[in-house]
């Protein structure tokens, strides 16, 4: 089992092919060592009697024919104890703090089995972000996968930390986690999360994984995997609520694609492998809650946009994947707006469970629905204004108009570190409506119109 | 049975060698006994689809034949289940290896313990045929199984016939050859389960959706397919279907879904109450839940075999809807499969055979004389996942060639938060003359004209928007802008359902009409009006209007609405 093989016949990019070996596992975790001594990790991808092929996580850089090949007879698995709390590691899980290497109370294979889906429990604990346009508009639940679509230059990073500072459950006091991986994130961009997450003493709760643009794109492969193996761990077998972050699942997607080109693999759409739905699934879908167990796994992957384009193939899988996403664009931040998440195209589809009676307040619905209605209608009219300008429209349409504008400025636009209440975003949402006359407000329902309209309340 | 190893491992795709299957048998693959499917012979090497993980598995491991191919266990027992890809329940796997899936597991679609009572239908010396029921099972309380004999067997005289309590596997009838039939049947999934005759789609399917029934009706048997991009509402959609079409039985095929989405499924489904019954809709549903992070090759058996079933208890004489979510996900695992083979692949990574693949499934729906003379359907909607919301991609458009119904489902409509985001303009349903003769027959002879009508309203209304975009609605003659208002009302008031409401949910036939009707009447006095001088703020103005735009909540909505359209004649009468 333990045999080094010195049999490498191809070395072509990140992959090496190795003959003449006993039989090798699929999935194998492998170790070569270059004729300097340096140790690497890799992988099995394609095993046969003939010829097995191993991709190497730090890249084949000092390898030659002369390197000896280690097959371990296990797969890749994640040293994992309490503990772990706390610790900064690299993007392959080797610890980057200067602290001693993880004592493992037990190891896990990185791949995660599946959830069975009929154990799953239904999320429907509203998690409270401090954010309008996510907790009124698109409202967050524990056990939910909603990504940030982003595109280069927008604060996208900003919004990620700010959820991770302010995300609570209303009511009791619960243990919770943050998991931070890092996939090919500059160094600065680094920094800032560090930075952030030491200010805020948040870095005592949190676990990083930190895979940098200068380090191999292959290792990119492993962080979220490990980072989820460490949620799982944390929130299914201590029980804690346990939130993931990790940014730019974009370049997860481009080592993949590098993977897949140097395979010479039949590409898909843009290049990117055919797999890639799958791959991107099996990491979002370890989100979420198990019956009869206490804690839960909540996902916020941050992805940028290629050229701002939704259908890119990227957001585009992730968006079927995931459930909902917000939206970062470009014209809010520009008109100075932050956050600048346009509810339009934003969505969360888990929404439903998490809002209304018992959860949050039971107008959510209706509200949310009427500020959507005419905030889409008052940018439509945008476009019209543009043309006619504003003396051409009716009285009704003015009003929209201007609901659409007071919209922006008082219900998205709030401060980096200001942390609303959801009874606070939605009194927000009806001082807007209030603007309107009551007869337009036909989504929502008279008891609820008479008992929250500020007309009513103040009676 | 013969026994061969494995060569190499790729990902899902095994190569091994000195084996003798057929293609499409079950084989199991390495120490753990993978279950794996041979799709493809090449040399002296077996091309094997693992439905499971395969970490781990090393050439030279064992590969078991088992000497048939991918079958569906069929008898008492399917329905309420819940199962992954091939048919193994969820549950019961949760039972055996935890919260997690684990591999190489074993278990029975169907309970192979439990007894069931069985009242035989036939006595000693009957003759049965293929296909026809030799008794009864009282599957659930308002679901009469109906034991048949396998359509592949050759039927005769009945030598022996049973009643009792029996498993699935035991004897309940002995025909002359001395075949010994069980309640339990296997069928192969990749293989359409064969009827006497396919019968034209002329009963509508009553899904309770008012743009659905009233403007793209589906016909019992017939198929539909529901494109749109991610976050367009194809899920909920499809689920709303699930709970208020008038079919005896659903099948929900979750094909690379969400696994929270299931979980919401799971546990939503049994507490909700069939409306025509009063009994918990589980009851009569089967669920496969294959999500996408579960292994590709039985996301790409799940549809087969979820069509099996529905077959089968179509075969019983019942109706039954069969929801795919989402065919484009069943395709990329077609598209990953191929590419794992080395296949030449066609437009945009997908294999050439993805239509004829499209073709096969949508082709086993219909609505049918059964083999056993009863008639039975099984219609099918399958969504589509469209990459980027492009209908021009090939799973879109391959589907688009079969069905026959077509539900656009539209991003823009969504960001409004219209439900269901079904495009009035883009959608269609070649069924709509097919159709029209049960509607005349059934609810009403002017329920096809104000179908025409208000269709007309909305074209004329999609026009007279592009000028409203260029000059605004001032501009437009009077007329006009009150067109615009009537289509706003059609709009609003009518297709717009909403699917969390309690009421609104479900729309019967009757209230469908009365409330377009209701819109088409405040057209007539509007106009008259207008006819009459008087200005078109005034007529907007109405009271009666806006009180027509909360009916459709209403229960009991008849003494409302006559007491606003009365409002409405008055109103109208004194207007100037």
């Amino acid at each position: 089992m333990t045999k080094e093989y010195k049999t490498i016949n191809e070395i072509s990019g990140p992959l090496i092919f190795v003959e003449k070996t006993e039989p090798v596992g699929f999935n194998e975790l492998v170790e070569i060592r270059t004729d300097t001594g340096v140790v690497k990790r890799g992988q099995v991808l394609d095993t046969s009697d003939a010829i097995v092929v191993v991709q190497v996580f730090e890249g084949t850089g000092g390898l030659s024919k002369e390197s000896s090949v280690r097959f371990t007879g296990d797969v890749i698995k994640m040293p994992l104890s309490p503990d772990i709390i706390g610790r900064v590691l690299s993007g392959s899980g080797q610890p980057k703090d200067g602290g001693p290497p993880i004592v493992p109370d037990v190891e896990r294979d990185i791949g995660g089995a599946a959830i069975n889906p009929s154990v799953r429990d239904k999320p429907r604990a509203f998690i409270q972000t401090g954010i309008s346009t996510i907790d009124g508009t698109n409202t967050l639940v524990r056990g939910q996968k909603l990504p940030i679509f982003s595109g280069a230059g927008l604060p996208h990073n900003d919004i990620a930390l700010q959820i991770a500072r302010q995300a609570k459950t209303l009511g009791e006091a619960e243990s919770f986690a943050v998991i931070f991986c890092a996939m090919g994130i500059t160094n600065e961009e680094a920094q800032h999360f560090m930075r952030d997450f030491e200010r805020t003493g948040a870095l005592e709760r949190a676990v990083v994984f930190l895979n940098l643009a200068d380090d191999p794109a292959v290792e990119r492969l492993l962080t979220p995997r490990l980072g989820l193996t460490t949620a799982e761990y944390l929130a299914f077998d201590l029980g804690m609520h346990v939130l993931v972050i990790y940014t730019d699942m974009t370049n997860y997607c481009e080592s993949m694609r590098q993977m897949g080109a140097a395979r010479e693999e039949v590409p898909g759409r843009r290049g990117y492998p055919g797999y890639m739905y799958t791959d991107l699934a099996t990491n979002y879908e370890r989100a979420g809650i198990i019956m009869g167990r206490a804690g839960s796994i909540t996902q916020f992957p941050i992805l940028t946009m290629p050229g701002d384009d939704i259908t890119h193939p990227i957001p585009d899988l992730s968006g079927y994947i995931t459930e909902g996403q917000m939206i970062v664009s470009r014209d809010l931040h520009r008109k100075g707006i932050y956050p600048p998440i346009d509810i339009r195209p934003s969505l969360s589809r888990l929404m439903n469970s998490g809002i209304g009676e018992g959860h949050t307040r039971e107008d959510h619905r209706a509200v949310s629905d009427q500020l959507y209605a005419y905030y889409a209608e008052g940018c439509d009219l945008r476009g019209l204004v543009a043309i006619v300008g504003k003396e051409a429209l009716s009285e009704r349409d003015r009003l929209v108009l201007e609901f659409a504008d007071a919209f922006e400025q008082k219900f998205v636009s709030q401060g980096r570190d200001e942390d609303r209440s959801i009874f606070e975003t939605l009194d927000i949402g009806w001082n807007l409506l209030a603007e309107l006359p009551e007869t337009m407000l036909t989504r929502i329902d008279d008891h609820i119109i008479k008992q929250y309209h500020p007309k009513y309340r103040k009676e | 049975m013969e026994v061969g190893k494995v060569y190499r491992v790729a990902g899902p795709v095994v190569h091994a060698t000195g084996l003798k299957s057929h293609m499409y048998d079950l084989v199991l693959v390495g120490e753990d006994g993978l279950m794996s499917e041979v799709i493809g012979i090449s040399g002296d090497k077996h091309i094997i689809q693992v439905y499971e993980d395969t970490a781990g598995v090393r050439p030279g491991e064992p590969v078991k034949e088992t000497g048939a191919a991918l079958v569906a266990q069929l008898g008492p027992g399917i329905l309420t289940s819940i199962y992954d890809g091939v048919q193994r329940p969820l549950p019961a796997l949760a039972e055996a290896s935890g919260d997690f899936i684990s591999r190489g597991l074993f278990v029975d679609g169907i309970d192979h313990k439990k007894k069931w009572d069985f009242e035989p239908v036939v006595k000693k010396g009957d003759l049965v045929k293929p296909g026809q029921p030799v008794g009864t099972v009282q599957e659930q309380l308002l679901i009469k199984h109906k034991v048949m004999v396998p359509p592949n067997l050759k039927g005769g005289e009945v030598k022996e016939i049973y009643s009792g309590n029996f498993t699935v596997e035991e004897t309940v009838c002995v025909l002359d050859d001395g075949t010994e039939l069980p309640m339990i049947q296997y069928w192969p999934v990749r293989t359409a389960r064969p009827s006497t005759v396919k019968m034209a789609p002329t009963i509508p399917l009553r899904t309770g959706q008012r743009v659905i029934d009233g403007f793209f009706s589906l016909a019992k048997g017939g198929t539909a397919a529901i494109p749109g991009g991610f976050g367009t509402g194809k899920t909920v959609m499809q689920q709303t279907l699930s709970k208020w079409s008038d079919v005896d039985i659903v099948v929900y095929v979750g094909c690379g879904e969400r696994g929270n989405e299931m979980a919401d499924l799971l546990h939503e489904f049994p507490e909700l109450v069939d409306p025509r019954t009063d009994r918990p809709l589980m009851e009569r549903s089967i669920v496969y839940a294959n999500t996408s992070n579960m292994p590709v090759a039985a996301r790409e058996a799940s549809i087969y075999t979820g069509m099996t079933t529905a077959e089968y208890y179509r075969d019983m004489g019942y109706d039954v809807l069969l929801t795919a979510d989402s065919t484009s996900r069943w395709a990329e695992a077609m598209r990953e499969l191929s590419s794992r083979l080395e296949e030449m692949p066609g437009e945009e990574g997908y294999p050439a055979y993805l239509g004829a693949r499209l073709a096969d499934f949508y082709e086993r729906s219909g609505r049918v004389t059964t083999l056993g003379g009863e008639e039975g359907s099984v219609s099918v909607v399958g969504a589509v996942s469209p990459p980027g919301g492009d209908f021009t991609e090939p799973v879109t458009q391959n589907t688009l060639r079969i069905v026959k119904v077509f539900w656009a489902l539209d991003a823009k409509l969504t960001q409004r938060r219209h439900f269901p985001s079904i495009n009035w303009l883009e959608s269609y349903s070649l069924y709509d003359l097919d159709l029209e003769p049960w509607f005349v027959e059934n609810i009403s002879p002017d329920w096809n004209n104000n179908k025409r009508r208000a269709m007309a309203i909305l074209q004329e209304n999609a026009e007279l928007e592009e000028i409203v975009m260029l000059v605004g609605s001032d501009a437009l003659p009077e007329d006009q802008q009150l067109t615009l208002e009537v289509a706003r009302m059609i709009i609003n008031y009518w297709l717009a359902q909403s699917a969390f409401h309690p009421v609104d949910t479900f729309c019967p036939y009757e209230k469908q009409f009365d409330l377009l009707e209701a819109i088409l009447g405040y057209r007539e006095f509007a106009f008259e009006a207008l006819g009459r001088g008087v200005p078109v703020d005034v007529i907007n103005s109405a009271a009666s209007k806006d009180a027509l735009a909360k009916i459709r909540l209403l229960d009991d909505y008849k003494p409302e609405l006559e007491k606003v359209m009365k409002q409405m004649a008055d109103e109208f009468k004194v207007m100037s």
